[in-house]
């Protein structure tokens, strides 16, 4: 059960475990902190309504959502073949998929 | 005790070089199996969001979501979620530089932080029972606390699951499971802030604008 | 006192039928008789310590064989039972309320008991040994997917006897399956055992994916891997992708009936459409989850019994992983009778009838995989070449099901039933059936009887076409699925009976079957070659049944059909590979944890089912508590000495 390909993951490896830097934590903790409160101004302030609203504020989240990947998760440190991204875009699209579709298929049957 | 970039066992037990590498080969391959577990956890949460966003309008005559929510205690908890989230990942810095009494302390405060959100969501739920929305008052009721819920299930889960490591690395000390079970962790942590954002959009945002 | 015993009993008990006091005689004396069995041969701690504890892939895939075709038996009697019924207009074999449950229970246990389970015994006996591993990635995980899925299917199938079976139909679409139509505790049963095996198929798909990507043999590049291994990855992406929305869903019902909430009920806002909208996300992936394995299985069987590599293998893994994706788009064609409007419904039909040119592709691809070739016919093969036309002709009649306006003719009608029970049986069923005849030498070290085999065959094929032809007629005709009976007026005898006749022959088929498995046993021939077949790939280059650790030294791949291209290179003269050294070999301990965990998973939901949260809360604690002693043990692996690989391969009569 132990066996792999010792070759090509080990020199991926080093590069894996020394990932995330306090740097890269602080910039990520600050946008994070920008992209909740911009948000917040907006919808605190009324500046935005209806489908406007929506829109920038998801945009927003998703921006965030990417942050939280680069800065906290360090996606970008994964060793090739990049399996775990290829997995969550994959996922992504379902979500997205299972998301939309819902909505799309069950505005038709609306109950008060 | 431990260099970043080194896999070194704190307790030298009768491993020879070879055992090294197949414990460190396990551990990466449960990173990834976790990994992938997030992703059906992100699938699950779509799906409630689905749930969420479809039955929104459906109060059934009863309280709206815009009249009973609290934004401060939300706002709240959604810093607060924030600043663990960072802190776990100070916890995963101090253990890469083999700081065993950081890494705890990080944790611990991650963990304080944790239960502060969930004892905040918690009062909010009791107020908003109290205030006559339940589970069973309209679908949208339904949806919101199962929702909601839901991930604070997934915090309560994760408090456990850090003290139960922090026993472990009071025990084991930094070796390569330890080290790859407060990644995981921190990993597992950083996934339910995201998930937050998402609820503290679509849910609270979207519903008060 | 006796008379609340006496309340408690007739309530907790199903009663009132002679069908049930029956099996409830059966089930007790098989139980005890295994009981004393194992007690008067001492046999509890073998079966504890080689067996229900075990994390070795081959004996849990053993154990999923065995169980599921436990369950082929029970959801094979709900069938014949049903055609009984149908078979004579107007007939009280079952009352109305007793078919409900049988077709329930029927549907749930051939997809998610028997199917499932059956897919997930062919990867664990197959998938590492053709990848060159030496176990799968998580053994731990694997063995508590195993416990997770038994305690799940034995919670579900208790209904039986104990507080009732689900009648809400296999996918419980509420309102029905809500309290308010379904007050029973059958419904719940049905909720928990899906929700409890469903955890276990999960972890199963997330352990095989990470077994595949990260464990194969050194130099077994991606597009070097047996098309099974890609057929397994492509279905394991689609159930990690998949299962948790069926997860979901069913935790909201559950809801909607423990806590009142308003999900899916008719008051209180709720929306009994967004049900069918869920399940369905799953539900068609599900489909589709256990077909490709099969085709993978077809595909390797293909190239084996043919003498050649098989035919436009990219293109066959483009159609695999494609399927897999489009999968996801095709929901709502299990509900354009809904009403979600002429966009929602072409955008459906059009996505179902896209997902048909890969499926097609494949088709050609084993055809021109014989074309040509040096071809044998033994039983795995027949199999196969059955299952082509057979495929064909039911992806067609789905074709025809998907075009929305002739649907609204087709739905809920025979001609539905007969389509999916084609693609399932004609693709699924035969298509493990094909699995199991090909690796059973592998994993019991001789090969089946082949004439009992070829009577199996026959009898499961004639039987298949004689069922399920007349019910596309039986459709057309305007016959609606779930009738419990029928009247004399309408003009469906003659059909009906032909079609319960086909359904005993294949009943006749399995009994064939077992007794081909039985003889097997008694006059087995053991195979010493373990290559009986003469196959391509690494399973059959090490002895059957193949040791604990699989291989002594792990392969070295160096193209697609490796075990084959060596044994070409070997009859040209070529000397062999050198050999590596042997090393000790690090392997996983057997664990206890799993079943433990599983049987407070089993008190979860029983008590949930029977709202006795004086036995739902013990278990939750033990479910977390079981986790966190696992969490806490260090030491759960071993080494295999040297000198043990070399006796044990000795024995096996091989020189390491």
């Amino acid at each position: 059960m132990a066996q792999h390909q010792a070759h090509d993951s080990h020199g991926a490896h080093d590069a894996h475990e020394a990932h995330g830097s306090l740097k890269s934590y602080v910039i990520g903790f600050i946008l994070s902190l920008v992209l909740t409160a911009i948000p917040l101004i907006i919808v605190l302030n009324d500046m935005l309504e209806g489908t406007a609203a929506t829109v920038v504020l998801l945009g927003f989240a998703i921006l965030q959502f990417v942050v939280q990947l680069v800065y906290f998760m360090h996606l970008k440190e994964e060793g090739k073949p990049r399996y775990n991204l290829m997995v969550l875009i994959l996922g992504l699209i379902i979500v997205l998929t299972i998301v939309a579709g819902s909505i799309w298929i069950m505005t038709f049957n609306k109950v008060a | 005790m431990a260099n970043s970039g080194n896999h070194i066992i704190a307790k030298p037990q009768h491993h020879d070089e070879h055992a090294h590498e197949e414990h460190h080969d396990q551990e990466e391959l449960r990173f990834m199996g976790f990994w992938f577990f997030l992703i059906t956890d992100c699938i699950m949460f779509a799906t409630l969001f689905a749930t969420y966003v479809v039955l929104s309008g459906s109060f059934a005559g009863g309280p709206t979501g815009a009249e009973l929510f609290e934004m401060p205690g939300v706002i709240a908890e959604t810093f607060i979620l924030l600043t663990s989230s960072f802190t776990s990942g100070l916890a995963v810095l101090a253990m890469n530089k083999g700081d065993r009494k950081g890494l705890i302390g990080w944790l611990i405060v991650t963990v304080l932080l944790g239960a502060t959100f969930l004892t905040l969501e918690i009062s909010e739920f009791v107020t908003l029972v109290h205030e006559g929305a339940t589970i069973s008052t309209s679908a949208f009721w339904s949806s919101f606390y199962t929702l909601v819920g839901t991930h604070g299930l997934h915090v309560s889960i994760g408090l456990v699951w850090m003290i139960a490591i922090m026993i472990q690395l009071g025990r084991h000390g930094i070796n390569s499971v330890t080290r790859r079970k407060v990644k995981v962790v921190s990993l597992y942590w950083h996934f339910l802030d995201v998930v937050w954002i998402f609820v503290f959009t679509i849910v609270y945002m979207l519903e008060v604008i | 006192m006796w008379d609340k015993i006496k309340d408690f009993s007739s309530e907790f008990f199903v009663t009132g039928d002679p069908l049930i006091y029956g099996a409830d005689v059966s089930i007790v004396l098989t139980l005890v008789a295994v009981v004393t069995a194992l007690t008067y041969f001492k046999k509890w701690t073998w079966l504890w310590k080689d067996w229900l504890t075990t994390v070795d892939h081959k004996k849990i895939g053993i154990m999923y064989v065995i169980a599921s075709l436990l369950m082929l038996f029970r959801g094979g009697v709900d069938a014949l039972l049903m055609r009984t019924q149908l078979a004579v207009p107007e007939l009280d074999f079952l009352t109305p309320e007793h078919y409900n449950q049988i077709f329930t229970t029927h549907g749930v246990i051939m997809i998610l008991f028997m199917a499932m389970p059956l897919m997930f015994g062919l990867f664990n006996l197959v998938v590492p040994l053709h990848i060159g591993a030496r176990d799968v990635a998580f053994p731990f995980l694997n063995s508590l997917s195993f416990w997770l899925f038994f305690s799940g299917a034995m919670l579900f199938n208790m209904s039986f006897v104990i507080g009732g079976s689900p009648d809400a139909g296999w996918l419980a679409y509420p309102p029905l399956s809500e309290l308010s139509h379904s007050p029973g505790v059958g419904q719940d049963f049905y909720i928990w055992g899906i929700q409890i095996s469903g955890i276990g198929s999960l972890m199963t798909g997330i352990n095989f994916i990470v077994t595949i990507l990260k464990m194969r043999a050194p130099g077994m590049k991606l597009m070097k891997m047996p098309m099974f291994v890609w057929s397994v990855l492509s279905s394991c992406l689609t159930i990690i992708l998949a299962f948790p929305i069926l997860t979901i869903t069913l935790a909201l019902l559950f809801l909607d009936r423990y806590l009142g909430a308003h999900f899916f009920t008719l008051d209180g806002g709720g929306n009994p459409m967004m049900y069918i909208n869920l399940i369905w996300m799953w539900g068609h992936p599900e489909v589709y989850i256990v077909v490709l394995p099969a085709f993978g299985i077809f595909s390797e069987i293909a190239a084996t019994f043919s003498k050649k590599r098989l035919f436009g293998y990219k293109s066959m893994v483009f159609a695999l992983m494609s399927i897999s994706l489009m999968s996801f788009f095709t929901w709502a064609h299990h509900f354009f009778t809904m009403g979600s409007g002429a966009n929602v419904n072409a955008f459906f039909a059009l996505t179902t009838m896209i997902i048909a040119i890969p499926t097609g592709v494949k088709v050609f691809n084993w055809l021109f995989t014989m074309f040509r070739g040096r071809l044998s016919f033994p039983t795995p093969m027949m199999w196969m070449i059955a299952f082509i036309p057979c495929f064909v002709v039911g992806g067609m009649t789905g074709v025809l099901l998907s075009v929305a306006p002739a649907d609204f003719q087709f739905h809920n009608s025979y001609f539905l039933i007969a389509h999916f029970h084609q693609v399932l049986i004609g693709g699924v069923a035969f298509g493990f059936f094909a699995g199991l005849y090909y690796w059973w030498p592998k994993v019991f070290g001789f090969k089946l009887n082949e004439k009992l085999g070829k009577w199996a065959f026959w009898t499961w094929n004639i039987g298949f076409y004689v069922c399920f032809m007349p019910q596309y007629v039986l459709g057309l005709m305007g016959m609606t699925r779930r009738v419990s009976t029928y009247g004399w007026d309408r003009g469906f005898y003659e059909l009906n009976l032909t079609s319960t006749i086909g359904g005993f022959l294949m009943g006749i088929g399995f009994l064939f079957q077992v007794w081909q498995i039985l003889h097997s046993i008694k006059f087995m021939k053991k195979d010493t070659t373990g290559d009986p077949w003469d196959g391509r790939t690494l399973e059959w280059s090490i002895p059957s049944p193949a040791p604990v650790y699989n291989f002594a030294i792990l392969p070295r791949v160096d193209e697609a059909d490796a075990w084959w291209e060596e044994k070409q290179r070997i009859a040209q003269g070529h000397a062999p590979k050198p050999k590596p050294k042997l090393e000790p070999i690090h392997m996983p301990k057997n664990s206890g944890i799993p079943i433990v965990m599983s049987g407070f998973f089993f008190l979860v939901g029983f008590g949930f089912v029977f709202d006795w949260l004086w036995l739902a809360i013990p278990g939750l604690i033990g479910v977390a508590a079981s986790m966190l002693v696992h969490s806490f043990r260090y030491k759960t692996d071993y080494y295999i000495s040297v000198e043990e690989i070399r006796r044990t391969e000795a024995a096996a009569g091989r020189t390491v």
